[in-house]
């Protein structure tokens, strides 16, 4: 489980390697806030290499979520297997998140 | 066929998984891991293995820590798992009093659903699970089970 982080001006990226899950919930969400503080505005997190999540993985894109809407930006999730998808439909967070299915295409008009 | 509940823990039917661990999240893993590997070796469906199966144990063992236990390293968890021809039974037991799961369970139609950081571990657990039961006796013990149909 590790996460491969990029920056390009304000856009930060995001690449989860493995599960998002009760054990690695904090250091995920605190490398987030921690760029989101040092003003990245644009979120993408691609799960093309990952793994699944657990209601603390989702607790944690929430709430990310609602911390970069409050600071103008936006949070995009990209490289959901069908897995993850259902996942998302079954707690409904496919109604709140902006969803894509490869990374290139959460970066149009991002 | 015998029922998978009853024999859920018994130690007679099929052949039981069984950990003792601290309260210590980092633990998960590795028994989340063992038991999916079971799954697939038994021919569980693809998704059960990648979904249903890990998301609902991950939940179940970190209730267990987190909430059963209240994160005390000191307090253990017990998991038990087994497979036979009716489907999978996975018994989680901390050392604490219990809850409801009518209560604890979320649902989608509450207002603040999709705002909330916590709150969905029940409602996923019943979601991936066929069956999600809780009962105490020397500690609590809360029984997964998904079964092959």
């Amino acid at each position: 489980m590790a996460f491969a982080i990029e920056r390009d001006e304000d856009l930060l990226t995001v690449a989860v390697e493995g599960q998002l899950v009760v054990g690695n919930r904090q250091e995920f969400k605190q490398l987030v806030l921690d760029e989101v503080e040092q003003g990245a505005r644009r979120v993408l997190v691609d799960f093309a290499n990952g793994g699944y999540i657990d209601s603390s993985g989702l607790g944690a894109l929430v709430s990310l979520n609602k911390r970069i809407r409050e600071q103008g930006g936006q949070l995009r999730l990209a490289g959901l297997n069908e897995d993850l998808r259902t996942l998302f439909e079954l707690t409904r967070l496919d109604t709140l998140f902006h969803l894509y299915e490869a990374r290139s295409d959460a970066l149009v008009g991002f | 066929m015998r029922s998978l509940v009853s024999d859920c823990g018994s130690g007679e039917s099929a052949p039981l998984l069984e950990w003792t661990i601290a309260s210590d999240v980092r633990e998960i893993d590795a028994i989340v891991l063992a038991v999916t590997g079971l799954c697939e070796s038994a021919g569980f469906p693809r998704k059960a293995c990648r979904l249903n199966v890990p998301v609902a144990l991950t939940e179940a063992i970190a209730n267990a820590i987190e909430r059963g236990n209240g994160g005390d390293a000191s307090r253990v968890v017990r998991v038990t798992a087994r497979i036979d021809d009716a489907g999978l039974c996975v018994e989680i037991t901390d050392e604490g009093t219990g809850f409801d799961l009518a209560a604890a369970r979320g649902v989608c139609d509450e207002e603040d659903w999709t705002e909330r950081e916590d709150g969905r571990g029940v409602f996923l657990m019943q979601a991936l699970m066929d069956q999600v039961e809780s009962h105490c006796e020397q500690g609590h013990t809360l029984r997964l089970v998904l079964r092959r149909s």
